[in-house]
């Protein structure tokens, strides 16, 4: 009868429980009078988001308050997630300006292809994670929602070095 | 009509002697509500002490939020009181719910006959610093310690689960196994003291030195199989997460599921209190006797009771420790461990301890110092002994005592011409 068995070549001569047991004492003993602590106390300390860091999207608006958004319709198009409605509207001057921006957070992969296609640089993906909400439809942030964020943005590359090098 | 004669309870009597009946009932229950109070605020900082020893083992902070950390019991108490209780369909209830009980209880009712410090001088006589001074006290010990076991197996086997029942049937292989080689590491202690009473047994310490020199292996013993008593790793193996989801408690919630903690704990306090008493001269302050003498005093009894607080402590604190070193055993190998090594090294403890005694009562050594420490120079060559020579694999490594030499020879040989593992290999 051929089983498969595993047999474990162990130098059973040199090893000792005992002393095994107090090294391993040993070893936390240490880390038990370590005063170094690798948990971050996350309320009051947080955590330092890298630069390039792909959160929840945030507007930007110009001075006056309105978003620099022009509703050229790139974002929704580039957007691999379908996650972007838009519907444009278009006022006297003849600027054109979202009447309806919405992302659908749950949806969004957070790939950052919007900011990146964007050319006015108005949508952003923010440095930022603390997302909870009550509901699942507060998750789609209308513009509103997403011009009054102030969190920073992602900077998608290093300006420095744009390769990622 | 007869009033009590409660005017002649409270006179005043002689502080050195022992009080009137009256006085010793009246004081024995000021000291079961005293120390049923201490006790089980302590058991339940305990927990707290774990959760902040593992996790500074593990390079964490631990519980520091509800009020920094130490109102975590209260916290977790409540929360535990308001949860929901579920009970199996199918289970047997009225056993079910008896269980948890029945695996507390006998923890709390062995520390009845511990003294933890030396007798208080009062006005009305002098009340000894243990709430029962049983003369068979350590028998007593023995005998609740093993109830403790009824309430895991009960447990386990009440709930009709598959895990429960597994773990309840390990729980009492484990128990009644390492029960055995516990008893027989104290029988040296009783052949050194001469008495089961546990006051005698710390008085004989104090006299001739602790037992943990004069007994080392003894000790050793007792300390492993004190470790599978109350379930704690490397011994866990009624509970082991990984194969039996949580063991015997698997199908309890909320208090019920708590009480089985609070059990482990007060378990684990109890142990701790019988090495203290049996092997570390329980309230006796080393390199003095001042303190077992009489007259005593206040200061004494504080004294000697911040001694055992010390001592207790610093063994809770080896039970965490250890918890959170060494990875669980595998089944077959707790089993030889006890049976194979703890049971057949505690035997020849014995005989070589008695044959001592004997040869030394014989020669006419007085029990003092002297004695011990012929008892200490034979333990240090004893534990060298063990630990240095016969330790090397063969003897205290049960990992590989399920095996012989030609069994692994033959085996390795076997799966060397499985077609499937010689593929692997290449």
């Amino acid at each position: 009868m051929t089983i498969g068995v595993k047999v474990m070549d162990r130098p059973v001569e040199e090893v000792s429980y005992v002393r095994a047991t107090l090294s391993g004492m040993a070893l936390t003993f240490k880390h038990l009078v370590d005063p170094h602590k690798v948990t971050v106390q996350y309320p009051e300390e947080k955590w330092d988001l890298s630069p390039r860091w792909r959160g929840t999207h945030r507007m930007l608006t110009t001075e006056d308050g309105k978003s620099k958004c022009v509703a050229c319709g790139l974002c929704p198009t580039v957007c691999p997630a379908n996650c972007i409605k838009l519907v444009p509207g278009e006022d006297e001057q003849g600027n054109r300006y979202p009447l309806v921006f919405e992302i659908d957070e749950f949806r969004c992969i957070f790939c950052g292809y919007c900011q990146e296609v964007c050319p006015e640089e108005a949508i952003h993906l923010g440095r930022h994670y603390e997302n909870s909400e009550y509901s699942r439809d507060r998750f789609v942030y209308d513009l509103e929602r997403l011009s009054t964020q102030t969190h920073p943005v992602c900077e998608m590359w290093d300006p420095t070095d744009p390769k990622g090098e | 009509m007869t009033h009590l004669p409660l005017f002649a309870l409270f006179q005043v009597a002689d502080p050195q002697l022992p009080p009137t009946e009256g006085i010793f009932l009246i004081g024995t229950v000021v000291k079961m509500f005293i120390v049923f109070s201490v006790y089980m605020v302590g058991v339940a900082m305990l927990t707290l002490a774990e959760r902040k020893i593992s996790a500074w083992i593990q390079d964490r902070h631990g519980p520091n939020r509800v009020g920094y950390g130490w109102l975590q019991p209260a916290a977790d108490g409540l929360k535990n009181i308001m949860k929901e209780e579920t009970y199996p369909d199918s289970a047997n209830l009225p056993l079910f719910i008896l269980a948890p009980a029945i695996s507390f209880i006998p923890a709390m009712i062995t520390w009845a006959v511990i003294p933890f410090a030396s007798p208080l001088p009062t006005p009305w006589g002098r009340i000894d610093m243990v709430v029962a001074d049983l003369p068979v006290g350590f028998l007593f010990c023995l005998a609740i310690s093993s109830l403790g076991v009824y309430g895991i197996v009960l447990a386990g086997w009440s709930s009709n689960n598959k895990y429960s029942l597994l773990g309840g049937l390990r729980s009492s292989a484990q128990m009644i196994s390492y029960e055995i080689a516990m008893g027989m590491s104290t029988v040296c202690v009783l052949l050194l003291s001469g008495n089961v009473s546990l006051s005698t047994i710390i008085q004989q310490q104090a006299t001739m030195g602790w037992n943990v020199l004069l007994l080392s292996i003894a000790f050793f013993i007792f300390l492993v199989s004190a470790f599978a008593e109350t379930n704690r790793l490397p011994f866990d193996l009624p509970e082991a997460e990984s194969e039996l989801v949580a063991g015997y408690h698997t199908e309890y919630s909320a208090m019920k599921f708590s009480l089985f903690f609070i059990a482990e704990y007060a378990n684990m306090v109890t142990a701790s209190a019988l090495i203290t008493s049996l092997f570390f001269g329980g309230w006796d302050i080393p390199f003095t006797q001042w303190d077992n003498l009489p007259p005593f005093t206040v200061l004494k009894t504080v004294l000697t009771l911040g001694v055992f607080l010390t001592k207790v402590l610093f063994f809770l604190f080896f039970f965490m420790w250890i918890r959170w070193t060494v990875p669980r055993f595998r089944y077959d190998q707790l089993m030889s461990l006890g049976w194979k090594l703890m049971l057949p090294l505690a035997l020849a403890y014995i005989t070589i301890i008695a044959t001592v005694v004997l040869v030394l009562d014989r020669a006419g050594v007085a029990r003092g110092p002297a004695y011990g420490a012929i008892l200490f120079g034979m333990n240090v060559v004893l534990a060298v002994l063990l630990f240095v020579v016969l330790d090397r694999g063969r003897i205290v490594s049960p990992a590989y005592s399920r095996l012989d030499r030609e069994e692994v020879a033959r085996l390795r040989d076997i799966s060397g011409r499985n077609p499937a593992l010689a593929e692997k290999k290449v």
